[in-house]
């Protein structure tokens, strides 16, 4: 009975979005208040009724109901209950219940925050919005409904692929979601703003803490996809340049671009026609990323719903929004007249190279993304493009804007000076360089992660250079508290972005010069990697919940003090037989001691060992480039309705 | 208004210089970004070929290529190295041809004999294949497409026909393509 409520719920729902993406945009053509009041009773009721489906799922898993096929091919009676809720959206059919829940937890903020908004637009954004909805709504219902039933039920599930029970990515999904769905949000107010023919600044004021929000959300999201790689697949990397991963990276990268354009719109009230279009581009690299990670068009080491049908509806849903968009946009975009005018160097310059760049970069991803596809097509050639490509195809593009971000940030709106700034910068040049080089000394010469880290130094002292200037710390040091607490938190939230930026290539540097060795050892046999002493202590039997393993001690020491254990963990788990490796790790902050076990022969363990330097970094600067985006989120400025006209250019 | 004249022709002239600026930028960028992607794709792009394939048009040493296929039944022998590291041989087999590989590695946890594999690496002179990657999927009844394909052009399974038959039998059953079953 529950899981009918739920596929009830769904139909339900997708009658509301029908409605909301009708009423309320007719109602704001015809300026009819009352139709236009439509918008928000609507995406509320959307909103309730996604829910009812959503938690109908959560207890169909929850009480493990064998009846409906998706539980019996996701979950097992012996799980447990947190991966048997998780396991709701571990797969197709729930995550993209959790997607359009989250979509419909976007409208409905839309629809409750949304007081200050001009009431046209809001109806607007909302019925946009309602689109989307229908749209994969009717992808769940007509493609993937995750409440069908089967008979007679199994006695029990087939269980949850072993590498997905894992709290990280457990987590992973929601967030990428609430990064891929806010773009929905700013899509929505891209096209809004294209059928009102009209951005103005408090237009940008109102998109940028979306896509403040959205990428944010996505950074989090990338960043535990890829430390769950790091420490559930056991291969010892953080980057693949996988399709999929790609598929996620492209819309940071063009939210990147879209965060710093409205920026522009906001205080300067130029770039409008670029930013409606990096909006659209935005959420068109969402779904093509929803596209490429479940039609199985790709190649990918992460499986996951590989049916052409379902390829064939999101590939539609892509075509039809995108192009409807450019429609749109090609129809009323000359309605969104330019009015700021600005030198080549300043802020506004400044922001449009680092779009330029950011841009090329999402350019070549997708290039590589999607070359194997075209030439199966084109030329029939099975072909693969890997990580040479995309680090040799990005660095030439990379460099340039990291090295462009700190002057940038210091750059005065309207007209700058560069010389100006890079005086201002000269102790972060400083910095760079002596760490450059300390580090190609020190370590052998590896030359790039010597320019990574030197790249790293810069964005972090040109960053802790920019606040320093802003506060006059040197100047007038005694004001300097006062004008800390004045700084507006958007400033301080640029400026620790920046410098999570700078920590995640200062990992990436140091996972250049890690190292690793294999080796084959029986109890009581050691070896030595990058200063330590690993010892293979004993290979022992253990059991888990729902698995059994086998168990390695592995004794770590240097100089003769005991480091640490470690006990990598190969598990056979009971319900499907499938094996997974679980790498040990052991972190001080400054490096990672790695362990994973192999197959075992002759008495004798396979240990795959790695010294990682800095790997925590890689993570720990996106979440402070999340919490910068998070900070600027919050700043009191964004919540209020409309700035002030601005006539005179703002202080430098 | 003269004066407002000059200036408002001042102001266009202006904006035509700033909207050619911003033209010339991004033809630059779209200009670097393609001439980067081409340049990059010349010597990173790695091909895929079936055992068939490489021994129609024997790929040059000089250039890594991805070999895939089934691993051939019973030809799995895992030894250790000179080198103390864990190696294994194996013969990779698109019902057509098969491939002597050599890899020196620990091979994944789904390696099993009869299952789609996709190998990384270089054919030596001697014909045999040296990997130094191997790639299987975290999950047994996955098929990556290109072996699928492969296996399809041996003539030896069509997937219209349905499910593949049995992976145990792969080197022993006969062709449907050539004995007409």
């Amino acid at each position: 009975m529950i899981p009918e409520l739920g596929h009830f719920a769904l139909a339900l729902a997708c009658i509301l979005a029908v409605a909301q993406s009708v009423l309320p945009i007719v109602g704001a053509h015809r300026r009819d208040l009352r139709w236009m009041a439509t918008a928000g009773p609507l995406a509320a009721g959307q909103l309730v009724s996604v829910a009812v489906a959503f938690g109908c799922l959560l207890w169909a898993f929850a009480v493990n109901d064998t009846t409906v096929s998706n539980v019996v091919q996701n979950s097992h009676s012996a799980k447990p209950m947190i991966y048997k809720l998780s396991g709701a959206w571990g797969n197709h059919e729930g995550s993209m219940v959790l997607w359009v829940l989250i979509l419909a937890l976007c409208g409905a903020a839309v629809a409750g925050f949304g007081r200050d908004l001009p009431s046209a637009l809001k109806a607007r954004v909302i019925g946009v919005l309602g689109w989307v909805g229908v749209g994969f709504l009717l992808f769940i219902i007509l493609t993937s409904n995750p409440f069908d039933r089967i008979w007679p039920p199994p006695p029990d599930g087939q269980g949850l692929n072993p590498v997905l029970q894992d709290i990280g990515l457990a987590l992973h999904p929601p967030m990428l979601y609430l990064g891929y769905v806010g773009y929905a949000v700013t899509f929505a107010f891209a096209v809004a703003a294209l059928l009102e023919g009209r951005v103005d600044a408090a237009w940008g004021r109102w998109v940028r803490p979306w896509s403040l929000m959205a990428w944010s959300f996505l950074t989090l999201g990338i960043a535990l996809g890829s430390w769950w790689a790091y420490y559930e697949l056991g291969w010892g990397g953080y980057w693949f340049w996988d399709p999929v991963e790609n598929a996620s990276l492209l819309p940071w990268l063009v939210g990147a671009a879209l965060l710093h354009s409205a920026i522009v719109v906001e205080k300067r009230d130029a770039l409008k026609i670029w930013t409606v279009l990096l909006a659209i581009m935005a959420f068109a690299m969402s779904l093509l990323g929803t596209f490429l990670v479940r039609s199985g068009v790709l190649n990918s080491v992460h499986a996951f719903a590989n049916d052409p049908t379902r390829g064939v509806f999101i590939l539609a849903l892509l075509m039809i929004y995108v192009a409807g968009a450019f429609a749109i946009f090609a129809w009323r975009a000359h309605k969104l007249a330019p009015t700021g005018i600005f030198a080549p160097i300043s802020r506004e310059g400044a922001l449009v190279l680092n779009n330029l760049l950011l841009c090329s970069i999402a350019a070549v991803v997708l290039a590589g993304t999607l070359w194997p596809m075209f030439a199966d097509i084109l030329t029939g050639a099975k072909i693969s493009v890997g990580p040479p490509f995309f680090n040799t195809a990005t660095a030439p593009l990379a460099i340039p804007l990291v090295l462009a971000m700190p002057i940038g940030a210091m750059l005065p709106w309207k007209r700058g000076d560069v010389w100006a700034a890079l005086q201002r910068l000269w102790w972060a040049a400083c910095a760079a360089l002596a760490i450059g080089f300390f580090y190609l000394a020190a370590m052998g010469y590896p030359v790039w992660p010597a320019i990574g880290m030197a790249l790293a130094a810069w964005l972090v002292v040109g960053a802790s250079a920019d606040v320093a200037d802003r506060i006059a710390l040197f100047r007038r040091p005694h004001q300097a508290w006062q004008r800390a607490r004045g700084l507006p938190r958007a400033a301080w939230g640029a400026a620790i972005a920046h410098a999570g930026m700078g920590v995640t290539i200062a990992g990436v540097a140091g996972m250049g010069i890690a190292t690793d060795t294999l080796i084959a050892l029986k109890p009581g046999e050691s070896t030595r990697l990058a200063g330590y002493e690993w010892r293979l202590d004993s290979l022992t039997d253990a059991t888990g919940p729902n698995y059994t393993a086998r168990r390695a001690t592995v004794t770590i020491s240097r100089d003769s003090a005991v480091v640490t254990v470690l006990e990598p963990e190969r598990r056979t788990f009971t319900v499907d037989r499938q094996t997974t490796t679980e790498a040990a790790i052991h972190t001080n902050a400054m490096r990672d001691l790695y362990a994973v076990l192999g197959e075992e022969r002759d008495g004798a363990g396979v240990l795959r060992l790695h010294h990682n330097p800095l790997a925590p970094w890689i993570w720990f600067g996106s979440i402070i480039m999340a919490l910068g985006a998070g900070l600027s989120l919050s700043d009191r400025r964004m919540r209020v309705s409309a700035p002030a006209p601005k006539g005179a250019a703002a202080p430098a | 208004m003269p004066a407002a004249r000059r200036l408002r022709g001042h102001a266009v002239t202006h904006k035509k210089k700033r909207r050619l600026m911003v033209l010339l930028l991004a033809g630059l960028g779209l200009g670097t970004a393609t001439a980067l992607t081409l340049t990059a794709f010349q010597d990173n792009i790695v091909f895929f070929f079936s055992p068939s394939d490489v021994l129609a048009n024997k790929p040059s040493a000089d250039r890594a290529f991805r070999l895939g296929g089934l691993v051939e039944a019973g030809s799995v022998e895992r030894r250790t190295g000179s080198d103390g590291r864990p190696a294994a041989t194996f013969r990779v087999t698109d019902g057509a041809q098969a491939i002597s590989v050599t890899y020196s590695g620990v091979l994944p946890d789904l390696f099993r004999e009869g299952q789609g594999v996709v190998t990384l690496g270089r054919l030596l002179p001697d014909g045999t294949f040296r990997a130094s990657e191997v790639l299987a999927r975290h999950d047994e009844t996955y098929m990556p497409p290109e072996v699928a394909d492969a296996l399809r052009r041996a003539g030896h399974w069509n997937p219209a026909d349905g499910a593949a038959p049995p992976a145990e039998t792969w080197n022993t059953a006969p062709r449907p393509g050539r004995s007409g079953g």
